[in-house]
């Protein structure tokens, strides 16, 4: 990469405040192969800051002014960085390298494949088994007698999206599995995500029927059958077309479509409305938009919000999850759930109605696992919607970032139901776009093997791990009553809020901004210290002896005296 | 006039009551005088007592011989009853309509009202300006309390005691009075001690179309500043709406006769407007079918947010001149009793930190609002559902209460209280067994002599259960001045008003008291912890002792 620098370092460069344009720290600018940097001057607090090229969403260049010219730097993650340059052609320079070196054209040029895989190969090996997602079936109770293993597709014979290894219901023969694959979109035919043990009924996912007008399968028609009778004692499943009905339908003209209830006995089909990726591309950069207005009124900001159409998307998305999430723990009726290609829309629905049933998912190694499943093995294309290479702009779209926002406005719906805070979500959605570690490059499974990212990249998760301490939710409390069983949020307009943590982060206050979590985090931290020292102290019986079996340096006084 | 005289059925079995998130319960209805009671026997407890005067509008419905009066609460609450018989029915409806309007200040409860509780300390002595005006002199030594008011012939909404500059005396006040909209004369408002600036808070000068002008009142503000200082005056009002105010005898302050202060004029909306904003918001707020957009559009179209944020900037205005410009300020808007009072009031909770206190906030209410003259009577007596033509009331406290609840939520630990707190001054200064929120001024008080014949709600909140009840448990003092960020992106519907009703705040709630718990149970580990390491302290001596020895 580092060819595509044209000027490594500018100096007097300004790094302008864009909350108040007039205070500017001055310093040197340097661009290394994969970070922008720039160093204040000011010898006594020399502050750096950090911009990662893959983060990098684009560069503009305003006209040169009489004090020179300004880049402003959109991050993926909405910041913004400001930069004042006092030569036009070093500022060009520095636009020109950022635009290349922030559009790789090849995975080998991204951060976590820059790295030489055999530093830390032990560290490498063991982070990739941090999580493991089969173990995470076997906590659902899968398999059982209702749920099995298929070996259908290995080396990815059926579906090369999909991950290797599939639950399907019991009865499902393997002329059924090849059936019902060859009648799907993708051959991404319907397979369990999530198995409800109190209800014994199931989440499953697929991609839309290649049905037409009149087209059908038995297979695929057998294979719906199939999960009805893997719930025993339900007469009937849903089938969730997360699509607006419209959009369904116009499929049907390209040969695909949806589920005809003639021909597949005991269905209930159910249409969402959950818009495609192009709209929702077009509303996140309405949001952001928003969120960057330097001094809107009331009115502008109002009406921005409701234009951008965003937290009605957002509604969508978490209604879908809430009808789900009830249908399999209320009704006790299992779900199929699909959408164009069952790897978008699909992919949200199912996580947020696991979010939403399950404590486990509201969890830190929780969420993780599944974004593991229902995100990154079931064939979200990670590389195309975030942009990772230089691709098709239409490719690109925040589908995962609205799972994240729906979980954030769960937490505000429910601040002592999950496990992590918002840190925690900000810090996922800034991963899935920065390619610093393998987890999320490609767009499936099979990609991923085959440019064996396993033995050449590390994975993200035991570092946030390592960090929990940071992404911790003080309110969270495992035997908390919110933390227990099923969510039930109230999906009413008025109940979603911007979310202020990524869209508009740029605001400052004084005195520093106090939040809640940091200063209930403290106080649990300290509260921590103490609870020791009371163990501390009352090892030793009144009087100074100790008692049986501690040892007299356990309470040496100078250790509890110097707090 | 006898309450049984409109009291036709005074009491109804079976009648079935459903509120909000609260199971439905069948009942005995009772009308007394002052409440709409309604007890279902069981356990002894009464289900509903609720003071006629918190109903600002009541509905009815016939199926058949069921008769359902939907009653609509001043604090947002909607309540229904389902009355068997239609004779009762309509008998109780018409009851609750008279008994929740009645004008008479004679009739109000607050006049019958007999504590059930210890007065310990009487609210109604705890905030005298005398007081205040203590410590103010152990400040400066540049201001007076005059008494040119004692007979409230000045200025009929102003106090007895107001602090003036102590080179300018009464007579001199007298000549400003009457060049002042209300016989409002500029008074303190607020010194900042950190650099002795001060806030000043009027009426609007009557200048008129001709441009009068009033020496004393040039001299009374002018000796205000310090040698060589300008001034600011801040008006609550756009410039067109000042120019307007000209016609009708009002104005504002030239250039010209007033040179050492520039003026800067904000945006504030007159009181009926605000009015009808606080109708469109509860409407909106109430309508559970619409889709995000509509909410979101009728929520831009109530407009209330847009004050909520003007209010603020306007207070932050007031107090950057004051902080961070090192100058003087006079506020006023027209009557110098509403949006001025908002700015004087917000600037002083961001300026100055024993404002954010639970006793602090009490006598920034008493001195800013009830002493300087905010009609309440006239503001609270009708709220959001009223059917009646609006007089002259406005949200306008309820603002200030909504401004002061966006600073704490950007500021959580700066504030004594929780928004409980705030909710219930909310509740009280619509329908109260207090007295402190009747009348209009100080001398409609007075002469209604409230403070002997009510109780405060000082009295009330200032035992210690409340106290703690209204405490923020994640207070920490500071000494900071705290900017507030006015950025619509900063300003949020206030849930506790305005959502109250409407979803359940349950897991909010579970959420406080974890707070709560976390902090406390901290508490007592570090109470602990020190008694041990003291006993420990104490053993060591003890020990050191023995051995030389």
């Amino acid at each position: 990469m580092m060819e595509h620098i044209r000027t490594p370092k500018v100096e007097n460069v300004r790094l302008i405040d864009r909350t108040a344009p007039r205070k500017a720290m001055v310093g040197t600018l340097y661009l290394s192969a994969t970070h922008t940097i720039f160093v204040e001057n000011n010898p006594e607090t020399r502050r750096e800051t950090w911009v990662l090229h893959s983060m990098v969403a684009s560069v503009e260049r305003p006209p040169t002014t009489p004090s020179g010219s300004h880049l402003v730097v959109h991050t993926k993650n909405f910041q913004v960085v400001q930069l004042l340059i006092p030569q036009e052609r070093d500022a060009m320079d520095v636009q020109a390298s950022l635009a290349r070196l922030s559009r790789p054209e090849k995975y080998s040029e991204l951060y976590c494949l820059s790295i030489n895989p055999n530093a830390n190969k032990e560290e490498r090996e063991e982070s990739w088994s941090f999580l493991d997602l089969q173990a995470d079936y076997r906590r659902m109770g899968v398999p059982n007698n209702l749920w099995v293993s298929t070996p259908a597709n290995s080396e990815y014979r059926v579906c090369d999206t999909y991950p290797s290894e599939l639950f399907v219901p019991k009865s499902a023969t393997p002329p059924v599995i090849v059936g019902s694959s060859k009648f799907r979109s993708r051959g991404r035919l319907p397979v369990l995500t999530y198995f409800h043990q109190d209800t014994l009924a199931a989440i499953c996912r697929c991609s839309q029927p290649l049905s037409g007008f009149s087209a059908r399968s038995q297979e695929d028609e057998q294979m719906l059958e199939a999960i009805m009778k893997s719930n025993p004692g339900s007469d009937y499943i849903y089938v969730v077309d997360t699509r607006p009905k419209l959009n369904a339908m116009a499929n049907r003209a390209a040969g695909k479509g949806y589920e005809n209830e003639d021909h597949y006995a005991n269905i209930k089909l159910q249409f969402i409305g959950i818009e495609n990726i192009h709209v929702m591309r077009n509303s996140q950069q309405k949001i952001s938009d928003v969120g960057e207005l330097k001094t809107p009124s009331m009115g502008d900001f109002l009406w921005g919000l409701e234009s951008s159409g965003w937290l009605k998307h957002i509604k969508a998305v978490l209604d879908a999850g809430v009808f789900i999430a009830k249908a399999v723990a209320e009704e006790g009726i299992s779900v199929v759930v699909h959408c164009s290609d069952g790897w978008d829309r699909t992919a949200q629905a199912c996580s947020v109605a696991s979010v939403l049933l399950e404590p486990y998912y509201r969890t830190m190694k929780g969420l993780m696992l599944l974004i593991e499943r229902d995100w990154v093995s079931f064939g979200h294309k990670f590389s195309h919607r975030y942009n990772h290479l230089e691709g098709d702009p239409k490719e690109v779209s925040p589908v995962i970032d609205q799972f994240l926002e729906c979980v954030w406005q769960l937490s505000e719906q429910f601040p002592c139901a999950f496990e992590f805070n918002e840190r925690f979500l900000v810090q996922l959605h800034r991963h899935v776009y920065s390619c610093q570690y393998g987890n999320f490059l490609g767009n499936s499974q099979k990609e991923r093997r085959d440019m064996g990212l396993r033995e050449r990249t590390h994975s993200l998760w035991p570092q946030l791990w390592k960090d929990r301490a940071q992404y911790a939710n003080p309110l969270y409390r495992a035997d908390h009553t919110q933390t227990q069983g099923m969510l039930r949020p109230n999906t009413t307009p008025y109940c979603f809020k911007m979310w202020k943590g990524m869209y508009n982060r740029m605001e400052k206050s004084s005195p520093p901004r106090q939040t809640p979590t940091d200063l209930l985090t403290a106080v649990r931290e300290e509260t921590q210290q103490l609870e020791e020292e009371l163990t501390n102290h009352q090892e030793v019986a009144p009087g100074g002896t100790a008692q049986p079996g501690t040892k007299q340096e356990d309470c040496n006084p100078d250790k509890s005296g110097s707090n | 006039m006898e309450f049984a005289e409109l009291i036709k059925t005074p009491r109804v079995d079976g009648v079935v009551l459903r509120r909000p998130f609260l199971p439905t319960v069948e009942g005995t209805l009772c009308l007394t005088g002052h409440h709409l009671i309604l007890s279902s026997r069981q356990d002894n407890t009464e289900e509903l007592w609720l003071l006629h005067a918190n109903i600002d509008a009541i509905e009815k419905r016939f199926v058949g011989s069921l008769g359902t009066i939907i009653v609509k609460c001043k604090d947002l609450r909607v309540i229904q009853l389902d009355i068997p018989g239609m004779e009762e029915c309509l008998n109780i409806a018409s009851s609750i309509e008279v008994l929740s309007t009645l004008d008479s200040v004679s009739l109000m409860y607050p006049l019958f009202y007999r504590p059930m509780f210890q007065v310990i300390e009487d609210g109604w002595k705890s905030f005298l300006p005398e007081d205040a005006f203590k410590d103010l002199e152990s400040m400066t030594e540049e201001w007076r309390l005059s008494d040119v008011n004692k007979d409230y012939s000045v200025c009929s909404s102003y106090p007895p005691l107001v602090a003036v500059p102590k080179d300018v005396d009464d007579d001199t006040l007298r000549k400003a009075a009457a060049f002042r909209h209300g016989g409002r004369f500029p008074v303190l408002s607020y010194y900042h001690k950190k650099n002795g600036m001060v806030m000043m808070r009027s009426g609007q000068p009557l200048t008129g179309t001709n441009g009068r002008r009033c020496k004393e009142d040039e001299k009374l503000i002018n000796a205000t500043l310090r040698a060589g200082k300008r001034g600011y005056i801040i008006d609550t009002r756009t410039v067109s709406v000042a120019q307007q105010a000209k016609a009708r005898g009002g104005g504002f302050e030239s250039e010209a006769n007033y040179p050492q202060w520039r003026r800067i004029h904000k945006a504030i909306e007159r009181s009926s407007i605000l009015q009808e904003s606080l109708i469109k918001l509860v409407e909106a707020c109430n309508d559970q079918s619409h889709s995000m957009d509509r909410w979101l559009s009728k929520l831009e179209a109530s407009n209330w947010q847009t004050h909520v944020k003007e209010i603020l900037t306007s207070a932050c205005l007031a107090a950057q001149c004051i902080d961070r410009e090192g100058a003087s300020v006079l506020v006023h808007g027209t009557e110098g009793t509403d949006s001025t009072l908002q700015v004087t009031s917000l600037a002083q909770i961001i300026l100055d930190p024993a404002c954010r206190t639970i006793q602090g906030f009490q006598a920034l209410v008493e001195r800013e609002w009830l002493q300087a003259g905010h009609p309440f009577q006239q503001r609270c007596s009708q709220s959001a559902y009223s059917n009646s033509k609006p007089r002259c009331e406005a949200p306008v406290f309820l603002l200030f209460l909504d401004c002061v609840w966006q600073i704490l939520r950007q500021f959580p630990c700066s504030f004594q209280f929780s928004q409980h707190f705030l909710v219930l001054l909310f509740e009280h200064t619509y329908a109260s067994q207090f007295g402190t929120f009747m009348g209009n001024s100080a001398s409609e008080r007075s002469k209604l002599n409230l403070s002997q014949k009510t109780v405060s709600l000082w009295s009330w909140v200032n035992r210690p259960q409340e106290v703690e009840r209204l405490s923020n448990p994640l207070y920490e003092a500071n000494c900071l001045v705290i900017w507030p960020s006015v950025a619509p992106q900063s300003l949020l519907l206030w849930e506790g008003v305005f959502l109250r009703w409407k979803r359940s705040s349950r897991c909010l709630d579970e959420a406080y008291d974890e707070m709560v718990h976390i902090i406390q149970y901290n508490k007592e580990l570090q109470n602990k912890v020190n008694n041990l390491r003291r006993q420990l302290a104490q053993l060591e001596t003890e020990e050191a002792g023995e051995k030389e020895d």
